[in-house]
């Protein structure tokens, strides 16, 4: 009974709208054909781990959009481990369930090149976020690291200035990461150009806290002239910051770095000065390239790996005096709107 | 060479190499780079390898009895960031305190327990319990990798603290070496680790409370994993749990086995912990100093360490009863 009457309700609302609407609304075609590209597609998130803020991010972004579009999105968390992630993207490719677009953030150049390529030749696309690496996946979304480490460098000798002893110390992440190589090259492009600025110090960090403290202690006590030190993250440029504090330094050493523009990691360090100038990535525009790219590729009709599109997030370097309400996002927040669902 | 320099190289442990060691490059630091005898440098030095330093008296004491506990930089990084985590949430401080040290001393026991009474080697106790500790704090207690210290919290407090301009960290280390050797040298309990890493089967035979003492000795490491774990967050104002991938956890093994800590058991104390720190703290500083990279930093505190081992391995040859006692 509650069938028939379903039935005869949904006949009387189609034949309503069939007369009712206007002509040039059911004509157009662009719904249709994008509900049909893309619902039930899979999307699957490989990041370096899902404990930070920009894998969290992204993720947040790019669920909501997907599941907006009736997909489904997944993510996988190989905690910093590169076996872990080769794995994860391993068993996904293999799988029944096998995701028709694979985002992931590479460890380094090299690692998981072939396996981006198996899946490509299972047909699924491969987006690269944030690591660029040597492999031509169907898109790159993320920063240009060379032009990164220019603004960082830039940002630098601004917060020097000129009658500064014009001393600056770098932080490296390490020898391996792309995105600390191409931003070492970037840094020293801008050197190379303003020749009285000096490099005095490059230690490595290796991405942890406690051995950026170490290698900047060590670096102000050689060089307490220093006027500017840049750390290639603000995973733990923490821990240069509080060598400069220990070496009671503060407001003299001009810390740079750079980070996905989370709130507490970076704009409420901008406000109370631990960091000088940061240079934030577009957290919500750059899942915005990512969903774009996501949604073209699954209509293109293309077999996956035929082009190659890089998608560079537009970067800058913000210091306190331009710090706005709206410069950062807020974790606290997307977590918190996520509970409430 | 007489009878007399022959006896000095034969009575030369891996701990006497490796003091050696520290004390050349020491020399070769302070006439070739400028600025390496500086007092500043030389608290630094001993500040960078503090917590480090901390980790491996607990780790010492484990060895000792023959035991090991891998699961210390996980206790170390975990319960600081679920203590963290409470407190942003905004759980009473001496409660949340509570919590954390009740987890704390219940995993050290749980370690114990396993070890003691179920009989199952330790380095599979321990590595599961880490990874226990690492998965369920890090899935259920807490959000993110990097948990900030609240602001004005004591933990940020304690990180500014300075006696004579010299951190606290080097206090803490300090005072825990003199208390760790203390326990070891001239107590009951601390003398009896010595048998019981030595000789378990003859130190139960002889009425030693061999269980009970092997339960301790895990619930200290990882009460002192706490402290190391406590002074990182107030240096850093924040605790990344990152650091459990890392390779802390090795270094701490090598402080304590480079400082010649037999792994066998029943040999070492907090001197050899105390060398190892000293060499590698060292050793890291100069490299920092005439700024060679990481890559080749690791070739060459690898060499070095290596080094050591095969001249100990030279002046010291295996006897009848390391032979037949075998390592690890």
């Amino acid at each position: 009974m509650k069938l028939i009457k379903t039935l005869m309700a949904a006949v009387t609302a189609l034949a309503v709208t069939a007369f009712v609407a206007p002509t040039f609304a059911a004509d157009d075609p662009g719904p249709a054909a994008y509900a049909q590209a893309l619902k039930g597609k899979r999307v699957m998130l490989v990041p370096l781990a899902m404990g930070f803020d920009l894998a969290q991010g992204w993720a947040h972004y790019l669920k909501k959009e997907v599941d907006a579009w009736g997909g489904t999105f997944e993510t996988r968390d190989p905690n910093w481990v590169v076996d872990a992630g080769a794995q994860a993207i391993t068993d996904a490719i293999s799988s029944d369930t096998r995701p028709d677009v694979l985002i992931i953030h590479a460890p380094d150049l090299n690692s998981y090149s072939k396996l981006m390529k198996k899946a490509q030749a299972a047909g699924t696309y491969v987006i690269l976020v944030d690591n660029p690496a040597n492999f031509p996946a169907d898109a790159f979304v993320g920063s240009d690291w060379d032009r990164l480490g220019q603004l960082e460098a830039e940002a630098a000798i601004k917060g020097c200035g000129p009658n500064s002893s014009k001393k600056i110390g770098l932080v490296q992440g390490d020898q391996a990461n792309s995105s600390s190589l191409y931003q070492y090259a970037g840094i020293m492009k801008v050197l190379d150009k303003n020749p009285d600025f000096k490099v005095v110090a490059k230690p490595d960090s290796n991405w942890d806290a406690t051995t950026s403290r170490n290698v900047t202690t060590t670096m102000l006590q050689q060089n307490p002239e220093i006027c500017s030190i840049i750390d290639f993250w603000d995973g733990d440029a923490t821990g240069a910051s509080a060598a400069i504090r220990d070496a009671k330094l503060d407001g003299k050493v001009f810390l740079v770095t750079t980070g996905g523009g989370e709130k507490a990691a970076d704009c409420d360090k901008l406000a109370d000065g631990t960091y000088g100038a940061v240079v934030m990535t577009d957290l919500a525009r750059q899942s915005g390239d990512m969903n774009a790219i996501i949604k073209f590729l699954l209509q293109s009709g293309q077999p996956a790996g035929t082009s190659h599109t890089y998608i560079y997030t537009l970067e800058k370097a913000t210091t306190k005096a331009d710090l706005k309400p709206d410069s950062c996002w807020d974790l606290k927040a997307l977590q918190a709107e996520a509970a409430a669902k | 060479m007489n009878a007399i320099g022959w006896l000095n190289l034969r009575s030369l442990n891996q701990e006497g190499i490796v003091f050696a060691i520290a004390v050349v490059l020491f020399v070769a630091a302070a006439i070739g780079l400028p600025g390496f005898i500086d007092p500043n440098n030389l608290v630094a030095i001993v500040r960078s390898v503090s917590v480090l330093g901390i980790l491996a008296l607990g780790m010492a004491v484990v060895i000792i009895g023959r035991g090991i506990d891998l699961s210390a930089v996980a206790i170390m990084a975990m319960s600081v960031a679920w203590y963290l985590q409470l407190l942003n949430t905004g759980t009473p401080d001496g409660l949340a305190f509570a919590y954390v040290l009740s987890g704390v001393l219940a995993i050290g026991l749980l370690n114990g327990f396993l070890v003691a009474y179920a009989d199952v080697p330790a380095i599979f106790v321990t590595l599961a319990t880490g990874s226990f500790v690492f998965g369920y704090v890090r899935s259920q207690l807490i959000t993110q990798d990097a948990v900030p210290v609240p602001q004005g919290h004591w933990v940020e407090l304690l990180g500014g603290l300075r006696f004579l301009d010299i951190p606290i960290e080097v206090f803490v280390f300090a005072g825990l070496a003199f208390l760790f050797f203390l326990f070891l040298r001239y107590t009951k309990w601390g003398r009896y680790i010595y048998f019981a890493g030595d000789n378990p089967a003859a130190a139960r035979n002889i009425g030693i409370p061999v269980r009970p003492m092997l339960v301790l000795r895990y619930v200290l490491s990882a009460f002192v994993a706490l402290i190391a774990g406590l002074l990182t967050a107030a240096s850093l104002h924040s605790i990344n749990t990152r650091v459990v991938n890392s390779t802390l956890l090795y270094d701490i093994v090598l402080v304590a086995v480079i400082g010649g800590i037999g792994l066998s058991g029943g040999r070492g104390g907090v001197r050899n912990v105390l060398v190892g720190a000293a060499l590698i703290g060292i050793l890291l500083n100069a490299m920092t100093i005439i700024d060679i990279p990481l890559l080749y930093q690791n070739l060459i505190k690898a060499a070095i360490l290596l080094g050591a081992i095969i001249v100990d391995g030279i002046i010291n040859p295996r006897d009848e009863q390391t032979a037949q006692q075998g390592d690890i």
